[in-house]
């Protein structure tokens, strides 16, 4: 009996093990599938959509969805890449991103898809939501102007942390994320080592006092785009 | 922090076992208790149920109906759905406004009523219509609304504004309301007279599989709007591993302009439950859930007793109608307020006592469903359609129909017609016979199937209702040749950004910018360039949110730009000058001239 | 043959970027045999004197000012490109789009801790631009054709860019140019 799931992404035959995720399964195969929600070994979420594919021609997100056995999937297609930079200029005009004075800049995994897909500008009009700032805790900081709602933090309190520091309230426009506590960060159980404090992709959960330490030009994505470790890890010969 | 709140939440919760999947239950009892779920209140409930404060915040903040903070005694809701709104809503508004002194979202000082606007509440065939508490009060004119707030001032007992009862059950002692079933067409299928246990009696007499299979051969489809086939989500669920399974009728009719479930439980809770009994055989399951919207709430002390009553009649319970081992039994879950709750993965999160967000699919609720169980969710109307199927056979039910869509359908209409109510059509009618019946033949628009649905003109009034053509959950919105179809796509748009869960960026973000932009367009602040901006957005949001909501959303607009595109094109023109026809400098400097107390030289040219 | 005309201006900005432009050092006197520099602060010409092949714009729009020279710019340019990051989103100035204007002219003007105003009410000289309700970025206002981003944009982005403009080639950047900072 097979072991294996045999699928092809944007043409190139790979191979993954049954239950996994196509983002997972393309990974391992060196095709880097763009994302901000997803992270490696939380539960997928499924909510930025920037990982979306086209499964046997309807769109799909990768993180969320098994492979099966002669799975046809599309992902670095114009079209494709098309609304994936729709999504990254919604989550730039949503919030208040100041990437010039921003400490995770150069590091930011959104700005780093925007550099990836070559956004010189969001084609949607701004927002500029009013937003609060939290930095109650001596050691961390909470800046939800630059918060992309992508839960990371909140999954990882809870399944690597095994604490529920977090979790998103209120909805649709209105949804932001709140902390187990009636007033502000200070109040809760939450340690600088958390997992939950690493895992935000963007600035809006920050630690104090080590920020802008990386020099411009060693920072993550200064010189190579987002993917392109996953990319250089496999050698996968497309089409 | 009180003696009195620290036991009455306590008894709450323990009247739910302490079940953290009963949250639901427990915050909505918390909120009417006090009119509102207080800080306190909420770490108590959570060390009540074990779960952490903000899980419970996180429920709270969710539903429109729960609040974190004090609220009147009474909550005056005003209908703004869009049928409301061109029958009079507005005005209605500005004369509650008026007579209580306050705007919508505040509270009178005495603390006494709290005046706010809901989406459609399921009663646009009675518009303007008005929920006060659990009361509702159709057909409010402005006049009817101070006479309304002069009351409560007197007695602040919603019950008593009720004045004479609606037709059928709605004048049942334990429903007691004001509303109209206005069943305008009886069709040879649903609104026939019930034989109570029949249908039952009939399945129970078959095997589960072939209950299945009558419902497979009489080509049963979905009739909440999806349209997908019964009796194979029957399949699936009854196939899929597991000890434990569950049925969950769809009673959360959010969809804009739709009511014909609300009349279904008014009149046929029996068919109801019958229907939901004979899927927990077919399936395999012991336990049924009814999901109502908190805006049918009146009916649920009526719904309730019909419960009992089949319990009595052993048509629910052990060993049903004497068929040893099958046992089956339902409960209420009452929503709060959420339209997405609608969406069959975001009802189980709200029975399951989460925010009503949709799930990751797959696994679907065949495999995966309410508790991790293999769950079947069919609409109201669907289930009475299975009791049909028992009691006629399938072959009669397919005699009702068309070639590919059998049965009936309900259809909720509203809006510019003589007689708006709930009509029991043959699937495959055309909107004009319909259209023509309900007294609306000079429609110049018709949004078929809610605002999720599509707008259509003329020149499509002989297409068919039916799963392969207008396929639809049944609202038929009608506009008059007087309406300004712009503003009705505005309607919808402002309802999805509200109902949005927010969940998924492309919903979230997509559908405010959407509707940003339709306004631009409104003010005459837009090129015809705008329009393929709406059309590429709207295509975006579809293509990529994540459930049925932000799939349909942009419908409005895509279908209004393409069956009514002149009316878009009129409100645009080409800017020749290279500056951005949506940038507004007047618009921009004027709270500047209003502070400088002088006028722009600029601005004004 | 006379050469192609650049036109340059700081709307809501801090001149960085323009700082930025003088930083390609000794390549502006290659530059200065190429073109010909119309309205700009770097020559101090205020007023257009015809048509220009490439407006360069610092900052977003804070009051109607800004709003006036932009539109101003759009008439004169065959080619607008937004330099830097405040005429792209606004910027630090549009930090103050999530406060009220009121509110920010009271800060500003009266209730700042440094503040020194006797007076109590902000200026309100009839010569003082009235300000926009929020920052807009530049392609909020009008149309603009290229976006060069950065805090400010590197002189090398800079260079490159307009030697591809001006010799009618594609505008395509290194990865390493662009940049949010």
């Amino acid at each position: 009996m097979s072991q294996t799931v045999t699928l092809t992404i944007d043409g190139a035959k790979i191979e993954g093990q049954p239950g996994q995720m196509i983002l997972g399964a393309a990974q391992e195969a060196g095709i880097y599938i763009p994302r901000l929600c997803h992270k490696d070994g939380l539960t997928p979420h499924g909510s930025c959509r920037v990982c979306t594919v086209m499964v046997n021609g309807r769109p799909m997100s990768a993180c969320t969805t098994p492979i099966t056995e002669g799975m046809v999937v599309e992902n670095d297609t114009e079209q494709i890449s098309s609304l994936r930079r729709d999504l990254i200029d919604m989550l730039f005009v949503e919030g208040n991103h100041f990437c010039m004075f921003c400490e995770r800049s150069g590091n930011c995994e959104l700005q780093a898809l925007a550099y990836r897909f070559g956004i010189t500008a969001p084609k949607y009009p701004y927002m500029f939501p009013d937003r609060d700032v939290d930095a109650t805790h001596p050691d961390i900081m909470i800046d939800r102007h630059r918060c992309i709602l992508c839960g990371r933090c909140v999954r990882s309190s809870q399944e690597v942390d095994g604490k529920n520091v977090f979790q998103f309230v209120g909805r649709g426009e209105e949804k932001r994320v709140a902390v187990n506590a009636e007033a502000a960060l200070a109040d809760t159980n939450v340690d600088v080592t958390d997992a939950a404090i690493e895992a935000c992709p963007v600035g809006a959960i920050i630690k104090k006092r080590v920020g802008y330490v990386v020099p411009i030009g060693k920072r993550l994505y200064d010189h190579k785009p987002i993917g392109s470790e996953i990319e250089a890890d496999g050698a996968v010969t497309a089409k | 922090m009180s003696e009195a709140l620290v036991t009455a939440v306590k008894d709450i919760c323990q009247a739910h076992e302490c079940d953290r999947t009963r949250m639901m239950d427990v915050v909505q009892a918390v909120n009417d208790k006090y009119g509102y779920v207080s800080s306190e209140a909420m770490d108590l409930i959570a060390e009540q149920l074990s779960t952490h404060r903000v899980e419970v915040e996180s429920v709270v903040s969710f539903y429109a109906f729960l609040s974190s903070k004090p609220k009147g005694k009474v909550v005056i809701r005003l209908c703004n759905d869009v049928i409301d709104r061109l029958q009079g809503a507005d005005r209605v508004g500005q004369a509650f406004v008026e007579e209580l002194g306050i705007n919508f979202g505040e509270t009178t000082p005495d603390g006494q009523l709290t005046l706010e606007t809901t989406p459609c509440i399921g009663q646009s065939d009675q518009a303007p219509a008005v929920a006060i508490n659990d009361v509702i009060i159709p057909n409010v004119s402005s006049d009817k609304a101070r006479e309304i707030v002069r009351e409560l001032r007197q007695h602040m007992d919603p019950a008593r504004l009720v004045k004479q009862h609606g037709d059928g059950n709605n004048a049942h002692p334990l429903v007691g309301s004001m509303v109209h079933n206005n069943i305008r067409k009886r069709g040879d299928l649903l609104f026939t007279p019930i034989n109570r246990g029949e249908a039952v009696r009939k399945a129970l007499a078959m095997s589960p599989v072939e209950v299945i299979r009558a419902v497979k051969t009489a080509r049963l489809r979905g009739r909440g709007g999806a349209g997908f086939p019964a009796g194979m989500k029957w399949e699936f669920t009854r196939g899929a591993p597991g000890d434990r399974k569950f049925v969950l009728c769809n009673a959360d009719e959010g969809e804009p302009g739709t009511f014909k479930d609300r009349v279904l439980l008014t009149e046929l809770p029996d068919r109801v439950f019958a229907g939901i009994t004979i899927a927990g055989y077919a399936i395999g399951a012991e336990e049924g859930i009814v999901y109502l919207r908190s805006e049918y709430r009146y009916l649920i002390a009526f719904l309730e007793s019909v419960l009992e009553q089949r319990r009595k009649d052993g048509l629910l319970g052990r060993n049903i109608l004497g068929k040893e081992g099958f046992n089956f039994d339902i409960r209420i879950q009452m929503g709060a307020g959420a339209y997405i709750c609608g969406e069959e993965t975001a009802l189980i999160s709200s029975c399951e006592g989460l925010r009503g967000d949709p799930k990751n699919r797959p696994p679907f609720p065949a495999q995966k469903g309410y508790l991790d169980c293999p769950s079947v969710v069919n609409n109201v109307e669907t289930l009475c359609c299975v009791t049909k199927i028992l009691e006629l056979g399938p072959a009669s039910f397919n005699e009702f129909g068309s070639d590919r869509s059998s049965g009936t359908k309900l259809l909720s209409i509203s809006g510019d017609c003589k007689q708006p109510g709930v009509y029991e059509m043959p699937l495959g009618v055309t909107l004009r016979e319909v259209l023509e019946q309900c007294g609306g033949a000079d429609a110049a628009a018709v949004q078929v199937g809610g605002a999720s649905g599509q707008m259509v003109g003329p020149k499509d009034y002989d297409r068919k209702i039916c799963f392969d053509d207008l396929a639809t959950g049944g609202a038929l919105m009608v506009f008059g040749p007087d309406r300004n179809i712009l503003k009705v796509a505005h309607a919808f748009m402002e309802f999805f950004v509200e109902e949005s869960c927010g969940y998924c960026t492309p919903c979230r973000v997509g559908n405010r910018l959407l509707m940003d932009r339709l306004e631009k367009i409104m003010a005459g602040l837009a090129e015809p360039a705008d329009l393929d901006y709406l059309k590429e957005l709207g295509q975006t949001v579809k293509t990529c949110s994540r459930c049925g909501l932000g799939q349909t959303s942009p419908n409005p607009i895509l279908t209004t730009l393409e069956n009514f595109r002149p009316v878009y094109e009129a409100m645009v023109k080409e800017e020749t000058q290279g500056f951005q026809a949506t940038f507004d400098l007047a618009q921009a400097v004027a709270e500047a001239e209003k502070i400088a107390g002088r006028t722009s030289v600029h601005a004004h040219a | 043959m006379a050469k192609p005309k650049i036109a340059t201006t700081s709307l809501a900005g801090c001149f960085g970027c323009h700082m930025s432009l003088l930083d390609i050092d000794e390549r502006i006197l290659a530059l200065a045999e190429i073109v010909d520099f119309d309205k700009s602060p770097l020559d101090d010409i205020k007023t257009f004197t015809g048509r220009c092949a490439v407006g360069l714009i610092e900052g977003g729009c804070a009051h109607e000012e800004n709003v006036e020279v932009l539109r101003d710019f759009r008439k004169h340019c065959d080619v607008l490109i937004s330099v830097g990051d405040c005429a792209i989103s606004g910027g630090i100035p549009a930090m103050r789009n999530m406060v009220p204007l009121q509110e920010c002219l009271q800060e500003a003007y009266v209730d700042g801790p440094s503040v020194h105003n006797p007076a109590g009410v902000p200026p309100n000289d009839p010569d003082i631009p009235l300000m926009l309700d929020k920052v807009y970025p530049a392609h909020e206002v009008v149309k603009i054709d290229y976006h060069l981003p950065g805090c400010p944009p590197p002189a090398d982005m800079l260079w490159e860019a307009l030697v591809a403009l001006l010799n009618n080639k594609p505008l395509d950047l290194p990865y390493e140019l662009v940049k949010y900072d």
